[in-house]
């Protein structure tokens, strides 16, 4: 398997920027999430990589081989990419096991394909149409059809978000798996957080255009480069701060540690935390807080607290929210760094 | 008799390759990603081609009726008899339209969403006058009673011919509504009757207006039935004039006015066609709605049902069957007419290979590349639309006659003239079978190591083939049932069923013209039985699978 190099794409539409310098690596083996808003040119970018559109500037790398350039494209055919769209689109006059081995050669089509079931957990379903299938399946077929020639990348166009939420998990599971265990380089777009960060090896922000921040998912989710990352990948506190040096902010929960900021003490900014990172606890430890409202989610809980000097409202997730009422009292305090960005 | 042509009716027959339906919709953002790039070479140039083969002829009968200098083209326009020759054009096609909007939608609507007693044999008994040629229908009407005929006469025996080109598409949008804009309507407390009238109708809108659009055009370039009728519009004074008169210059100056109430017609339709799209959220399969119960009505929707079928089918059959038993008693020429029927099959088989020819790239263009340019072709080759057949043949008898003498009478101007006025439903097939095998199959293809040659043979043509025969199937049968083009244009010597009823019915031979009138008849049946089987069997299955 291989590498994928994305380096300096852009592409317009017409007079309409899409894709303005686009950089990404994904090493072999990874799979790699690009998420980003509707619109932000997500599906754009895998065209230029599965090669069905070229790039105005830049170039695409599948393992140190330039297959676009200005100018010159290498077909779709012939780069060993294979494509998971949102849709399946699975062919519909071909039963699933011509679904599966349509990227074969002939002689290698039986035995790979009942192979290629058998890892998606569709084994015996060979001989079925695609209208007889659930969406669940289809998008199955659709990756083991992609899995089949054994690519050298595989893109998924949001394959999972036409499944309702449970399926949406166990799939996302059985294609780590999958890829896992065909090795697959792996390309995944989505604009679902959670997805990307419990599925990814490496997550990509894609924001009007260029890749706002690339990293591993825990990376990302604590120390985002700006606050629209740090918006976008996950709930987030936002507070009023001033810098009191290289690695401590002053805000309405005290003093909180931060990751290294290269700003002047008395700096004015923000912090972010997460709201895991609020530890509920009693009224007189800690900065005092009164329970607004909580929003139980079996897991955990949501719970909005006002703080007692009525200036500011945050949210915590804590384990014990079923435990906790309207107006009750407690006190906050703080575990680890908090992201300071200057304003 | 112009075509069957239209982008509705096309639509349906493709709908007939049941899985086909799971294609999945384009999403609303895609129009971009396949919208804006040039057809290539290879697909323009024939399709220019065919454009510019549609558009010749109207374009020569504009200068042909110029040539005749201002003052006679004014002094035509503007008398009386011109005027009141618009009127009348207009007021049956209307009367006609309207006709065949209610019996059209009212009969999709028992036959698709209702426990209709026996709705599968009226589902294919409704269509079957397609099969019968508004002249023979007329014929039959007139071998019955001598004195039918006129305004009313020609309403009743054209809405009989035409209902279908409503009902087809119609029924077929009935079948693939999603349940649930219904079932949401019931819920917010309508009635079964207002949930019908405003949420049902509403969303098969734009299939009955293409339908009715369908109607409103094959009146106004009818000229067998208003003929036969004698009720004096467009297409009759056209021929009379150019039968009669030495200066031809007027037949062309109403040539071109006709073509101009045509294309208006066309352009009104547009306008109200709405700017709804029917959008379903996400995946997940539509369900099958289950039919209606009728309870006390079914007596009531069967009667109807029936009346309609036997006006449309029995009563020409009738008519049919007492002149051929007549006219075998007379002496029947079997070999006439099995020589009859051998040109028909040979002129109407070779002018449906040029259309479907002509239309592949117009199709395919008009279907993937929805540039200005693809859209200047495709409507280019929409001018048959706005062309009556007897309009070709005027434009190309004019066009033969002063460029090309030697082939003026031959074969290949009547191929070409079937070719022109056929070609907007050679198009619309090929559009919709070709829409039915959207691009991302193609690129799925393409990754999975296919050359294009390969997708097109593994992929595209599978997948949008079956449409294609279907339109090629289609055309052919109008081709058969062609009959002013055919009765101006073909070879001296060659006579086709068509042009030996007309023959016939001319010198009120109703006896002699039975035989012609039943094997036309049953040569337009064949396709039809093929069409409306496949549209039936699989109507149910298709509108079903949703995309995943």
């Amino acid at each position: 398997m291989s590498e994928l190099v994305v380096r300096g794409v852009s592409k317009s539409f017409g007079t309409t920027p899409v894709l303005r310098g686009v950089n990404l690596t994904v090493p072999q083996g990874a799979l790699a999430a690009v998420l980003g808003p509707s619109g932000c040119g997500k599906t754009t970018l895998l065209r230029i990589v599965a090669g069905f559109d070229t790039t105005d500037a830049g170039e695409v790398m599948i393992d140190g081989q330039v297959v676009s350039a200005p100018g010159s494209t290498v077909p779709p055919e012939r780069r060993r990419v294979g494509m998971v769209p949102q849709e399946g689109a699975l062919f519909p006059h071909l039963s699933v096991a011509g679904n599966v081995g349509f990227g074969l050669p002939r002689r290698r089509r039986s035995t790979r394909v009942d192979e290629m079931l058998e890892l998606v957990g569709l084994g015996g379903y060979a001989t079925r149409m695609p209208a007889d299938l659930s969406g669940g399946q289809q998008q199955r077929v659709a990756l083991a059809r992609a899995l089949a020639p054994g690519p050298a990348l595989v893109l998924l166009d949001e394959p999972f978000s036409a499944l309702d939420t449970g399926l949406r998990a166990s799939l996302r599971e059985d294609v780590r798996v999958a890829l896992h265990a065909t090795a697959a380089t792996a390309v995944l777009v989505t604009h679902d957080q959670q997805e990307a960060l419990s599925t990814a090896d490496v997550v990509a922000v894609l924001q009007d255009g260029s890749i706002a921040q690339a990293g591993s998912p825990a990376d990302l989710y604590s120390a985002p480069r700006d606050l629209d990352v740090a918006t976008f990948v996950g709930e987030a506190v936002l507070l009023d701060a001033v810098l009191r040096d290289a690695d401590a902010a002053d805000c309405a929960l005290g003093t909180l540690p931060v990751h290294a900021a290269d700003r002047a003490p008395g700096a004015r900014g923000t912090v972010v935390l997460r709201p895991e990172q609020l530890l509920l606890g009693p009224p007189d430890r800690g900065v005092p807080a009164r329970v607004e409202s909580v929003a139980f989610y079996g897991h955990d809980s949501l719970v909005r607290l006002v703080l007692a000097d009525g200036s500011v409202s945050v949210t915590a997730r804590t384990m014990v929210g079923h435990q906790l009422h309207t107006d009750d009292e407690v006190g906050l305090t703080v575990s680890g760094a908090a992201s300071f960005f200057p304003s | 008799m112009t075509p069957a042509t239209s982008t509705d009716i096309g639509t349906d027959l493709p709908a007939t390759a049941g899985p086909l339906a799971t294609a999945p919709p384009e999403r609303a953002r895609s129009p971009r990603r396949t919208g804006e790039r040039r057809p290539p070479a290879v697909l323009l140039a024939p399709a220019g081609l065919a454009a510019a083969v549609a558009v010749v002829p109207l374009v020569y009968l504009a200068i042909r009726a110029a040539e005749g200098g201002l003052a006679t083209v004014v002094k035509v326009l503007v008398r009386d008899r011109t005027v009141s020759l618009v009127l009348r054009s207009l007021a049956l096609s209307g009367a006609v339209t309207v006709v065949c909007l209610v019996l059209g939608i009212s009969l999709a609507g028992l036959v698709v969403r209702t426990r209709l007693p026996g709705r599968r044999v009226w589902g294919v008994l409704v269509v079957l006058p397609l099969a019968v040629p508004s002249y023979v229908a007329a014929f039959a009407w007139l071998s019955m009673f001598p004195r039918f005929g006129g305004f009313l006469g020609s309403t009743l025996v054209l809405s009989l011919c035409c209902y279908p080109y409503v009902y087809l598409p119609v029924a077929a949008a009935l079948a693939r509504i999603d349940p649930a804009h219904e079932e949401v309507s019931r819920s917010l407390g309508a009635g079964q009757v207002r949930t019908f009238l405003s949420v049902t109708v509403r969303q098969v809108r734009p299939a009955a207006a293409g339908g009715g659009l369908l109607v409103a055009l094959y009146v106004l370039s009818d000229f067998g039935a208003v003929a036969l009728l004698r009720f004096d519009v467009f297409t009759r004074v056209i021929y009379t004039s150019y039968r009669s008169s030495f200066d031809l210059t007027p037949a062309a100056v109403l040539g071109c006015l006709l073509v101009v109430l045509t294309v208006l017609i066309g352009w009104g339709e547009n306008r109200t066609r709405g700017r709804a799209g029917y959008a379903r959220l996400g995946g997940g399969a539509a369900r099958r709605r289950p039919p209606t119960e009728l309870g006390g009505w079914a007596v009531l929707a069967v009667a109807w049902c029936g009346l309609v079928v036997s006006l449309a089918v029995a009563v020409p059959l009738a008519a049919l069957g007492y002149w051929l038993v007549q006219g075998t008693s007379a002496g029947l020429d079997i070999a006439e007419v099995s020589v009859a029927a051998g040109s028909t099959l040979g002129v109407s088989a070779l002018g449906a290979a040029v259309a479907v020819a002509l239309a592949l790239p117009v199709g395919v263009i008009a279907a993937r590349y929805r540039g200005r340019l693809g859209r200047l072709l495709e409507q280019a080759a929409y001018a048959g639309h706005a062309l009556p057949g007897i309009v070709v043949a005027l434009s190309l008898v004019f066009l033969a006659v002063r460029y090309a003498r030697p082939i003026y009478q031959q074969l290949p101007v009547l191929v070409l003239a079937y070719a022109v006025l056929f070609l907007p439903a050679a198009v619309a097939a090929v559009r919709a079978s070709v829409a039915q095998c959207p691009p991302r199959l193609e690129e799925v293809a393409r990754s999975l190591g296919r050359s294009p040659a390969g997708v097109l043979r593994s992929v595209t043509v599978p997948l949008a083939g079956p449409g294609v025969a279907a339109g090629a199937a289609l055309v052919f049968l109008t081709c058969m049932k062609e009959l002013p083009a055919t009765l101006m244009l073909r070879p001296i010597g060659m006579e086709t069923l068509a042009t030996e009823l007309w023959g016939h019915t001319d010198v009120a031979a109703y006896a002699a013209a039975a035989p012609y009138a039943a094997v036309l008849l049953l040569l337009a049946a064949l396709p039809t039985a093929l069409l409306t089987h496949r549209w039936g069997s699989t109507a149910g299955v298709s509108t079903n699978a949703g995309a995943p």
